[in-house]
């Protein structure tokens, strides 16, 4: 197992490698420049210059790309030209905000996608399932940005039941912290447990067309068990492999929805860095991302194993 | 199912139980996030918005454009305008307890003028020196005479820090600011909020009727708006003219405008690179008759719901630097159509880089089917702002919709722009008639005689047009009933002198 995974982190190094060449190279490729985006329109040609000289951006694009992972290997991410703020401090400024998130949000996908899709599987081609099967097309359909808009509109200005946008840490203000997050967390839930719903729906018709299944039912359990225990956990294994793809899904999502409910997380951080040009924020915060996802892609995998014993030999 | 369905209702009542507001807490939300709060880097219009609160300038700005005294409380020019001497007020403390005196203002001075990462160089550039000579009297020596010297000591340039801060954090100065204005810095979050604090021993705490003053960023109008209309904020700035009525009608909020001092521009590639070789900038007939073609009452109705003004000068119409001999041009298609035709066209392909917000793409499409009646066939190219200001900088562009926030002084509104070595002259227009005006505007301090070499250069730059000013936006602010005593301003600045909440 741990041969297994080290083997994994191993080959994780090349494509880190391969994706922080590529965000270099297309952000030089933009046009603008992050002074000139700083200056705005106070553009005064001498303090230009003099800041591009300061920040080392008058170097060829290779000599900076080494410089930069130069930095990275001994944990420098760079410095934020817009703030003059460390790399690494923003990160860890944001990361829990987003991470606080994409729980919330996964909370929201799971509680409605999961029992959905049960319930259509179940109930399959009675109304149920296509009351549940439209649900989620819409879910799919809806634009994030829309529905944000709307539940500000709808939750906030016209019942004042929550605040419309803003954030506060939850190791300060738990309430106010889970009042501001819960429009945000089921936005970005709702999408996701669309997917979901249609997956675990998918899966549990397979498992539930099993010959174990019949004989579970022959056997006399009652509709309960063989549902909860003999079906869903078998149909749990794709699942939780589309649960560390939606992970990418959800970040990309986040990107949008905090820009509406203005949520100081690394969606917005990046957003405002791509605006500014604030390259080493956008290398950070996407090399960040990147291991992110590799690791919860490499959970996924372990976790496939430990719930599929017919895979254990194979490692 | 039903424990998700017990735990939402459970968190939707949590939520109803109402959230706490104290009586003197003022939460304002911003349309970007401010940079560094350091008055000598800064450059951000959101930054001189909460500055405006915390850093007392030597002089201010009076709503109608007069500088007006705040750290110095008089003022005096001589020696043929070269030398400026002021004189301070007594017993100012700036937040850390230190006195604020004459000292104090050549430290800062000097640092705005030899900081390497300062930005307030330019601003400061015909001074040679600057000392103090008594404990409460400041003489600027200037290298040549310098009118915009007063307006430029009315921002960030003339923000007084603290030395000992400073001293102390150097370059670092933003991420805890020490000035004498009356609120003091508390904390900041990136992109989420500026905390300050009401400032005890400020010189005229009197005045001031709020306790804390919270600043939010939230880019997006709508949701800046909806923050409103909900309660969890009580003041916005910046309210897109299209939300004007929603908050009009609103019976809990009120609404406040002031045309502002800058201004909307199409700037014409006159000589910056090989695409300024084309007929649009060679023939200025193509650019009147393209000024013509424009209905600038139309796009004011159309796009900002009448809360713009037309425009043909780098000024307002209701600034007293504005040239009334050459009055806001009314549409003439078929004087735009005969000057098209004396210049040897019949249609005229022009290519229009624009920023990609939909303000400024809507007003550019109605610009675009303005003067295609005329003859113009305007492509429009739509970019994101920081390419934009790129793209004209270097030059590779046609024509370009660029707006400018606008200066006090009137100087700062066109000297850059249009003279041949402006620092931001994206034209790359140059005539000296002109520049020799532009330049004795800014050597006397006598206003009457800055009005005539204005009003002269008005009537050459009208001809040219190197720069076809579109009009004047407002800026709107939008709050709720209990707040007071906001005094709307042209600068776009949120004084909180005298605001009262409750």
């Amino acid at each position: 197992m741990l041969v297994y995974i080290g083997k994994r982190l191993l080959v994780a190094i090349p494509t880190l490698l391969i994706i922080s060449i590529f965000v270099f190279s297309l952000q030089k490729l933009l046009p603008g420049d992050p002074i000139m985006a700083m200056a705005g329109e106070e553009r005064d040609p001498a303090v230009l210059d003099m800041l591009r000289e300061k920040y080392r951006l008058n170097d060829p694009i290779p000599v900076q790309y080494i410089t930069w992972l130069g930095g990275v290997l001994t944990g420098d991410l760079g410095i934020s030209l817009r703030t003059n703020q460390p790399v690494t401090e923003l990160i860890a400024e944001k990361l829990p905000v987003t991470i606080q998130l994409a729980i919330m949000s996964m909370f929201f996908a799971f509680a409605i996608g999961v029992p959905m899709g049960i319930l259509a599987a179940v109930k399959k081609n009675t109304a149920i399932d296509y009351v549940a099967s439209i649900l989620a097309l819409s879910g799919l359909s809806v634009p994030n940005f829309w529905l944000g808009i709307m539940l500000i509109l709808l939750i906030s200005v016209n019942l004042g039941w929550l605040p419309a946008s803003g954030f506060e840490s939850i190791f300060v203000d738990p309430v106010r912290s889970l009042q501001t997050m819960i429009m945000p967390s089921f936005v970005l839930g709702n999408a996701l447990a669309a997917t979901l719903m249609r997956h675990t729906r998918s899966a549990m018709l397979g498992v539930l067309s099993a010959d174990y299944i019949r004989t579970a039912r022959a056997k006399g359990l009652s509709p309960r068990q063989v549902i909860l225990s003999h079906s869903f956990r078998n149909a749990l294994l794709p699942v939780i492999t589309l649960t560390a793809l939606l992970f990418g899904e959800l970040l990309a999502g986040a990107v949008l929805t905090e820009q509406i409910f203005t949520i100081p997380g690394f969606g917005k951080l990046i957003v405002d860095a791509v605006f500014n040009r604030d390259y080493a924020v956008v290398q950070g915060v996407v090399m960040c991302t990147a291991v992110g996802f590799i690791v919860m892609n490499l959970i996924a995998d372990i976790l496939y194993v430990l719930l599929n014993p017919r895979l254990r030999a194979s490692l | 199912m039903t424990r998700f369905l017990r735990l939402t209702t459970a968190l939707a009542f949590g939520a109803l139980c109402a959230l706490p507001v104290t009586a003197a807490e003022l939460k304002i939300g911003l349309g970007d996030d401010a940079d560094v709060l350091d008055p000598a880097q800064s450059r951000t219009f959101v930054g001189r918005i909460v500055y405006t609160a915390m850093c007392d300038k030597l002089v201010d700005v009076s709503p109608d454009l007069k500088i007006v005294p705040q750290l110095a409380t008089d003022w005096a020019w001589s020696e043929e305008g070269k030398v400026l001497t002021m004189t301070l007020r007594n017993g100012v403390k700036f937040h850390d307890g230190t006195t604020m005196d004459a000292a104090a203002v050549v430290a800062t001075i000097e640092r705005n003028m030899t900081l390497t990462e300062s930005r307030r160089k330019s601003e400061l550039s015909s001074v040679e020196k600057v000392e103090a000579t008594a404990p409460l009297t400041v003489k600027f020596t200037l290298k040549k005479p310098d009118a915009t010297l007063l307006a430029q000591l009315s921002d960030r340039a003339g923000m007084i820090v603290s030395p000992k801060a400073a001293k102390e954090l150097g370059a670092n100065f933003g991420s805890k600011p020490v000035c004498a204005g009356p609120f003091k810095f508390v904390e900041r979050v990136q992109q989420d909020r500026i905390v300050l604090e009401k400032f005890q021993d400020y010189w005229n705490k009197d005045n001031i009727f709020i306790d804390k003053v919270t600043y939010l960023p939230i880019p997006d109008t709508t949701v800046r708006l909806a923050n409103l209309q909900s309660g969890d904020l009580d003041m916005i700035e910046r309210l897109a003219p299209t939300d004007v009525a929603t908050v009009k009608s609103n019976p809990k909020l009120t609404y406040a405008d002031v045309v502002n001092i800058g201004y909307m521009g199409l700037y014409t590639n006159i000589a910056n690179g090989p695409r300024a070789d084309n007929p649009f900038g060679k023939d200025k007939r193509l650019r009147q008759a393209f000024s013509l073609a424009i209905d600038r009452d139309a796009l004011n109705q159309i796009v900002y719901e009448g809360t713009a003004v037309g425009g043909n000068q780098p000024f307002p119409p209701n600034s007293p630097w504005f040239n009334k001999a050459i009055p806001v041009p009314a549409r003439d298609v078929e004087k735009a159509k005969a000057l098209i035709k004396e210049a040897g066209f019949e249609r005229v392909p022009v290519e229009m880089q624009i920023p990609n917000n939909p303000v400024a793409q809507q007003m550019m499409q109605v610009v675009q089917s303005m003067v295609a009646e005329a003859g113009f066939d305007v492509q429009l190219k739509s970019t994101e702002f920081a390419t934009l200001l790129d793209e004209q900088t270097r030059g590779n562009y046609q024509l370009s919709r660029s707006d400018w926030s606008g200066r006090v002084d009137p100087d700062g509104n066109i000297h850059q722009f249009i003279t041949c070595k402006g620092g931001i002259n994206d034209t790359k227009y140059c005539n000296p008639k002109v520049d020799e005006l532009l330049n004795e505007a800014r050597a006397t301090t006598d206003q009457a005689v800055r009005k005539a070499k204005y009003d002269a250069a008005s009537v050459i730059l009208n001809d040219d047009l190197p720069i076809i000013y579109l009009g004047h936006q407002s800026w709107i602010w939008a709050m709720q009933k209990n707040v007071t005593g906001f005094v709307a301003s042209p600068d776009g600045m949120i004084r909180l002198v005298g605001m009262k909440k409750g």
